[in-house]
């Protein structure tokens, strides 16, 4: 059986400038990896590249065994994106966008599985509302709603709890859990928010200057950095990170 | 006060596509009436019905025009509503896009065309289907020119990102005074004129004028202008396909919407 997720030797550079640099990993059937680093350390250019819209420079990403580069669209079928700085049209009602991106991913049955989606991620009251008048966390949850629509076996998710209240935060992350263990998908979680990095994921990718410094579960992360969570370990990698420069 | 005129000086001063801007549409604004004005001092009898000849001419280059702008405004929107991302990590062929882009862009043309055409009737007792079957085909060339500037908008909006987006409002109007509307290519300074025999407007409208001048219609003129589409067509299709690939290498996609 094909891992869902591979990412071989991986590179990406603007004018001979590094961005990501010869970084692999593999994500396996019902695991949430997490990638930390701080900002400017490759962490969006990786995802940039597995979506397929980022050429790199080196290396390949293979998703259930198909290479992005050559399978873009049947790889896209089965994998879907979320993040704050991308969003749905505004004008549409939330019901419109669903059934666009239902349509954009030939989704089967599409107003049953509209009908699950409102159920499941609380949408009844806002369906027929105009997405660019919801609140931060309804926005979330509709968006989140598109980025599962086609049942993705891989789900890149990137800040997705970014600017959202403790309440409906913690409504996302098990969501998240849930969805996971339901479909046994495989998710790629990058996110400054290490609490749900520490509750969610199995393994994590410390990322710093576009490479792969460390990699463990949060525990052994915090165990051999010795510090008292994985905040800290963060933390004293950005240090070094700034004391190196 | 001055610290608002500053505030918008900075912002001139420090941006030369601004500048640019300022200075392009007033320039094309008086070439494109400056050639309407000598062509009508020169050949003030040139016409029996002038309303009817110019009328129908603004309208067929309405065609043109709104075609490209729903073709840009399709892509603009979804960079504006920041859902450009979206868009191109869904399961599409860029083919597929394309073609999605041509269909919406007609129908967005046709809603903005047909109560003006429907209203010059009894406003001016002109109508351009008095034109018959060949309006079809001057149509179908106006909008597959529309298009086509519209994928070379569109290709440069990929590749460039929302700077471009000036680019979209004014790439028609450069063409308006070398697209021989409202007067014959020999109205144009004779640098212009070879330009201008590049562009398929130049036949579009000299036929129109002859239809609507002396009741027939000359073939050359029509099949000059869809050969030089068929060229532009292609030459846009694969800009576009080529602006893809290089935003990818440059990362264009990954940060449109920000």
């Amino acid at each position: 059986m094909c891992t869902p997720l591979e990412v071989v030797e991986l590179s990406k550079a603007y004018n001979n400038k590094d961005a990501v640099k010869n970084i692999s990993f593999k994500i396996n059937k019902n695991e949430i990896i997490g990638i930390l680093g701080p900002n400017g350390c490759g962490k969006t250019t990786t995802i940039g590249m597995i979506l397929g819209l980022l050429k790199p420079t080196k290396g390949k990403v293979l998703v259930n065994g198909l290479e992005i580069e050559t399978k873009r669209v049947e790889i896209l079928d089965n994998l879907n994106f979320i993040s704050p700085y991308i969003e749905l049209p505004k004008k549409l009602t939330v019901k419109q966008n669903l059934e666009v991106y239902g349509r954009l991913y030939d989704v089967k049955n599409l107003s049953t599985k509209i009908e699950y989606l409102s159920e499941k991620l609380r949408l009844d009251e806002i369906i027929n509302k105009i997405t660019g008048e919801l609140s931060s966390g309804q926005k979330n949850r509709v968006s989140l709603a598109k980025s599962i629509i086609n049942d993705p076996t891989v789900l890149l998710l990137d800040e997705p709890t970014a600017s959202l209240d403790p309440e409906t935060g913690d409504f996302v992350r098990s969501f998240l859990e849930n969805y996971q263990k339901e479909k046994g998908a495989s998710i790629l979680l990058a996110s400054h928010n290490m609490n749900e990095v520490e509750r969610l994921c199995t393994s994590v990718l410390m990322m710093k200057n576009g490479i792969i410094i460390d990699r463990e579960s949060p525990k052994e992360l915090i165990k051999k950095h010795g510090r008292k969570n994985l905040e800290e370990v963060f933390l004293k990698l950005t240090k070094e990170k700034h004391e190196s420069e | 006060m001055y610290g608002l005129f500053l505030r918008h000086f900075f912002l001139i001063k420090s941006s030369l596509p601004r500048i640019l801007d300022l200075i392009y549409w007033p320039t094309i604004q008086i070439i494109l009436w400056g050639f309407i004005s000598k062509f009508f001092s020169i050949y003030s009898d040139y016409y029996n019905n002038t309303l009817g000849i110019i009328l129908t001419c603004a309208i067929l280059y309405d065609i043109l025009f709104r075609s490209s702008i729903s073709f840009n405004m399709l892509f603009l929107e979804e960079i504006w509503s920041r859902n450009f991302t979206n868009l191109f990590i869904a399961p599409l062929k860029l083919k597929e896009i394309i073609v999605a882009l041509i269909f919406t862009a007609l129908i967005r043309t046709l809603i903005g065309l047909v109560p003006a055409i429907i209203l010059t009737a009894p406003l001016f007792g002109v109508s351009i289907l008095n034109l018959g079957f060949p309006l079809l085909l001057l149509f179908l060339s106006l909008y597959t020119f529309g298009i086509t500037l519209g994928l070379f908008v569109s290709a440069g909006l990929i590749r460039f990102g929302p700077s471009f987006e000036n680019i979209a409002w004014s790439s028609l109007f450069l063409l308006a005074p070398l697209g021989c509307i409202y007067y014959p290519i020999e109205i144009l300074p004779s640098f212009f004129q070879i330009v201008a025999k590049g562009l398929p407007l130049v036949y579009i409208f000299d036929e129109t004028r002859n239809i609507l001048l002396n009741g027939f219609i000359n073939y050359d003129n029509l099949k000059q202008a869809y050969i030089l589409n068929l060229i532009y067509l292609t030459f846009g299709i694969i800009l576009f396909y080529f602006s893809f690939l290089k935003a990818r290498v440059k990362g264009t996609l990954i940060n449109m919407g920000e």
